[in-house]
């Protein structure tokens, strides 16, 4: 074996065409859809815990349907927090034990868009399907069914919050050897305006108020989120690497 | 600018100045509060509606206020940490946080007692006591995350950043959770929003919020200073400072 | 390719691993880093390889400062530390095929797998390209690690114990790339724990940064 092909790309010329923002972008979310689709038992994990959760509640309350109707909008959301919160945990940890953060921290790319592709890969495969199965679960918990539309919207909007905040607090804890309990303590109180206006909104949509002005908000808490979170993680990531 | 930091950021230089302050601080802080305690427990009148039970405001309301601007001040020095890398002003941040932490909890416990006389129960889900609530569990999430690196210099940073993300996200909560409270329970009696206080009541509570402060510094100044002997015992100025100290200087 | 240092210092904990170091790597040099455990040989390589900011002076590249041109660094420098940078659920092309995206310049998809079947060739590895790295050898692991030397994108090698459990045999072919590279214009630093005699032994191009345990640092040429 001879390194026949081995050719030294000069930087000079390197410089002219550095390497695509987007490429890397797609390469990396390509590589953790592709890692997680891989452990697919895993992908269930958030789902059934969040279907348990929600069981636990009338088993804990009463069998009573006005009674679970009244209180379903934020028991669906705590159940649905609760499982976006267990998912963080793995978020950069497998990465940070084999090698392959460092090196994505070390790409010419910045670290804040490698880190925003990894999270929208893991809201694809946990807040998305979470908005998902929300409908059947609600159903449970005999929610009205006109407010089925708007409960599906807020979580959409604000798992993708969630997943964002919750990146910052799982890079901060990646490479302390047990940073789970530690992770929610941290995360659990940012994640309350979340849950307020989540919840809120789907109790506003029973009673049939106007719901513009809180999706808006929810919009701008995510629009917030995408602008700070992955900068924040980034930065976060590489200070758990030096450490 | 930039020696001008940098002469502020000097542990040293710090150290010899903070010793001179100190016992002023500690001096005007404990008169103030002294002062203030007697004059509003004892001499400011009772409250028309809540009578003597009003007066948990000349804790209550200090330790609320300090709470808030102990964070502030814990977010600048993390930014002057990050951007400047200067470890004076973390050392003051993590001097700073059981302070907070404690007025947080003391803003709590006071105002759970004073539910007792006006709401007729230890806790109600207020506005303002939620938000503490929560204000108190990032500043135990700080602490725990500084606490949790084995490397210094690792756990400082940590700390930083978690310090800025809160201090982005405690308007946030605080709005949210007003908003979720009228959401769900009309207007309540709120306890410090009182109509035009009279002199004879908010004099004293001025007199106990500045002395707060004054004990903040004095507290956060004499931390810090503990906190430069335990980095740097090896200095050449740290030991002679103790061969100083030994020699009756 | 040239990275130079300029009064270079790291604190860690109150503690000075070294300072004041000036230092130029040219094209062409081969740099050993040697010196005992604990002695700030990886803190160096880190800072070296802009993955560390907190240190004093400047690192400058190609007489730019490093925080000035990141990108254009970053896209000619390659590192390999400790751990190994591979997916055990990916596949060695797969995981070439990431590395390939990051830092090739803009390509066709299939070009670009061209290039990873190549690497992967060159380290032995042919015909295993799409068994999961799980599946895998240790040693063959460690070589999908080393297959990135043979994507050929970057001038400088910052490689901290590049030489770990790989055997004799690989250890003289790693040695043979190392030489390669230079003599081709690149750079290449590395460390290991081997006694000095032992590596490179043929070769005279080898320079020394040598750490004395006790905050100094020096520079054998």
């Amino acid at each position: 074996m001879v390194m026949g092909a081995f050719t030294l790309s000069d930087e000079r010329t390197a410089a002219g065409r550095l390497p695509g923002l987007w490429q890397g972008f797609a390469a990396t979310l390509a590589r953790d859809c592709r890692l997680r689709f891989r452990r697919r038992s895993e992908l269930a994990n958030p789902l059934i815990f969040f279907a348990l959760v929600v069981t636990l509640f009338p088993l804990g309350l009463a069998p009573d349907s006005t009674l679970l109707a009244s209180i379903a909008p934020g028991l669906l959301w705590v159940s649905a927090l609760l499982a976006v919160l267990l998912s963080l945990d793995g978020l950069f940890r497998d990465d940070f034990d084999d090698g392959t953060l460092e090196q994505l921290l070390l790409a010419p790319q910045p670290a804040g868009v490698l880190v925003l592709a990894k999270i929208v890969a893991h809201w694809l495969t946990t807040g998305l399907p979470l908005a998902l199965i929300s409908p059947l679960l609600a159903i449970m918990l005999s929610l009205p069914g006109h407010s089925m539309g708007v409960l599906m919207i807020t979580l959409l909007l604000g798992s993708a919050t969630l997943s964002l905040i919750g990146a910052i607090g799982a890079a901060l804890t990646v490479g302390l050897r047990r940073g789970g309990v530690l992770l929610s303590l941290l995360i659990l109180p940012l994640y309350t305006p979340v849950l307020i206006f989540g919840a809120g909104t789907v109790r506003l949509a029973i009673e049939g108020a106007v719901l513009t002005p809180w999706l808006a908000l929810m919009g701008a808490m995510l629009a917030l989120s995408l602008l700070a979170a992955p900068w924040a993680a980034g930065a976060a990531l590489k200070l758990s690497l030096d450490g | 600018m930039w020696p001008i930091i940098h002469k502020l950021g000097s542990p040293k230089w710090f150290y010899t100045m903070s010793g001179r302050w100190l016992p002023f601080l500690w001096g005007s802080g404990a008169l103030l509060i002294i002062a203030g305690s007697v004059w509003g427990l004892a001499f400011a009148p009772p409250d028309y509606q809540q009578g003597d039970s009003f007066r948990i405001i000349y804790v209550h309301v200090p330790a609320a206020i300090l709470a808030q601007s102990c964070f502030a001040m814990m977010a600048v020095c993390s930014v002057i940490f990050l951007v400047w890398r200067i470890k004076l002003a973390d050392m003051a941040a993590g001097a700073a946080a059981p302070f907070g932490a404690a007025m947080t909890f003391s803003a709590l416990f006071s105002g759970a007692l004073w539910g007792v006389p006006t709401w007729g129960t230890w806790w109600v889900w207020d506005a303002r006591l939620t938000s503490m609530l929560l204000m108190l569990f990032i500043y135990l999430g700080i602490m725990a995350l500084r606490g949790a690196f084995a490397s210094r210099d690792g756990g400082a940073r940590a700390a930083a950043i978690l310090t800025l993300v809160g201090v982005i996200n405690l308007p946030i909560i605080k709005y949210s959770v007003v908003w979720w409270n009228t959401l769900h329970q009309g207007a309540t009696f709120s306890i410090t929003e009182k109509p035009a206080m009279p002199a004879s009541m908010w004099l004293p509570l001025l007199l106990m919020v500045l002395g707060f402060y004054l004990l903040f510094a004095a507290v956060t100044i004499a931390r810090t200073r503990n906190e430069i002997i335990r980095r740097q015992p090896s200095a050449r100025w740290v030991r002679a400072l103790a061969q100083g100290g030994r020699n009756g200087l | 390719m040239q990275l130079d240092t300029r009064k270079l210092g790291c604190e860690r904990d109150e503690r000075w691993l070294f300072h004041d170091l000036d230092w130029q790597i040219g094209p062409g040099e081969l740099w050993r880093v040697e010196g005992p455990n604990g002695a700030g040989k990886t803190t160096l390589l880190r800072i070296l390889s802009g993955q560390m900011a907190d240190y004093t002076g400047t690192l400058l590249w190609h007489g730019e400062p490093l925080s000035h041109c990141r990108e254009t660094f970053m896209a000619s420098m390659l590192y390999i530390g400790h751990r190994p940078g591979v997916k055990k659920a990916l596949t060695p092309l797969e995981n070439l095929d990431w590395y390939q995206a990051m830092r090739a310049t803009k390509g066709r998809a299939r070009t670009r797998r061209d290039t990873c079947f190549q690497a992967l060739e060159a380290v032995g590895l042919a015909g295993f390209e799409d068994t999961p790295v799980a599946h895998l050898s240790a040693g063959q692991q460690r070589r999908v690690a080393l297959a990135r030397l043979a994507l050929g994108h970057q001038s400088l090698w910052v490689l901290d114990e590049p030489f770990t459990a790989i055997d004799r045999e690989g250890v003289r072919q790693l040695e043979t790339w190392m030489m390669t590279h230079c003599q081709a214009g690149g750079s290449v630093i590395v460390t290991s724990h081997h006694d000095s005699g032992e590596l490179f032994p043929s070769s005279d191009v080898l320079k020394n940064l040598r750490f004395d345990g006790h905050g100094g640092v020096h520079i054998e040429r």
